[in-house]
C-alpha cells in the first residue's frame, strides 16, 4: 500500500515490476491517497505526504502480531518476515503451549514455558543456537 | 530559474511558501486541543479498511476483513518509482 494511484500502481506494475517478478506482482496493490489507512496504522507521515516503509502481520483473526517500520531509504528483509510468520504460526498451532525462542527457525528447538523452566531455560537454550 | 532537484527516496513534496511562521503559531495555540494519535498495538485488531486496489489487470476494492480466516502481511512504502 502506498499513496500512489491504482494507475500509478498498474504502470509501475507493467513497466517495471513485471521484469523483476514474472507475471508482476501476484498480490493486490494499494492505493491509500491521502494517507488514511496509512495514518490508522500510525506509519502515515504528514510532512512528507509518504507512508514509511511499515510492514504489519496480522493473524487469521484479524490480531496484529508484529510490525516493523523504517524510514524509506532502507529495505525490508523478507526471509525475517517469512521467519516470524511461520513462528507465530507454530505459538498458535501449539496453543501457546509453544513459544520459538530468539533466532528460531522451523525444526529449531523450541520453548515449552512453565514454573519449570524458569532459570532454567540455559539449560535448553545455548546463545549459539540464534545463528543458523 | 528551477533548481534541480537532489532526489531520494521519498516523495518530494511542495508546501506553502511564506506562511511557515504563522503556521507554527497558530498549531502552537491549537496543541491543547489536539486529538492524540493512537499508537498502533500489537495484540489487538488491526484497524479494518477498504481501498482501491490494482491486482492481476484489474482495478478493483479491497477490504482488509475479506482476509479473515487467513494470515496477511500488510506492506506499506513510500512509492511506486522509487528506488528501494
Amino acid at each position: 500500500m502506498s499513496v500512489d494511484s491504482v494507475f500509478v500502481h498498474k504502470m509501475w506494475n507493467d513497466c517495471e515490476l513485471a521484469k523483476m517478478v514474472k507475471g508482476g506482482i501476484p498480490f493486490p496493490m494499494l492505493s491509500d491517497s491521502g494517507g488514511k489507512v496509512g495514518s490508522a496504522y500510525g506509519i502515515y507521515d504528514e510532512d512528507a505526504g509518504v507512508e514509511n516503509r511499515g510492514r504489519f502481520i496480522i493473524d487469521p483473526e484479524g490480531i496484529i502480531h508484529a510490525y516493523e517500520v523504517l524510514t524509506p531509504p532502507v529495505g525490508r528483509r523478507v526471509d525475517e518476515t517469512l521467519r516470524q510468520i511461520q513462528a507465530y504460526q507454530h505459538v498458535r498451532k501449539t496453543n501457546g503451549g509453544e513459544a520459538t525462542p530468539s533466532g528460531w527457525r522451523p525444526g529449531k528447538p523450541v520453548l515449552k514455558p512453565g514454573p519449570d523452566l524458569v532459570g532454567n531455560v540455559w539449560k535448553v537454550w545455548k546463545t549459539s543456537m540464534e545463528n543458523d | 530559474m528551477t533548481e534541480k532537484a537532489k532526489v531520494g527516496c521519498a516523495r518530494p513534496t511542495g508546501g506553502l511558501v511564506g506562511q511557515a511562521k504563522e503556521q507554527t503559531e497558530a498549531t502552537q495555540d491549537q496543541q491543547p486541543f489536539q486529538e492524540v494519535r493512537k499508537m498502533i498495538q500489537v495484540g489487538k485488531p488491526a484497524p479494518d479498511f477498504a481501498s482501491p486496489a490494482y491486482h492481476k489487470g484489474d482495478f478493483t476494492s479491497v477490504k482488509l476483513s475479506d482476509y479473515m480466516g487467513k494470515w496477511v502481511v500488510l506492506c506499506f512504502y513510500p512509492g511506486d518509482f522509487t528506488f528501494v
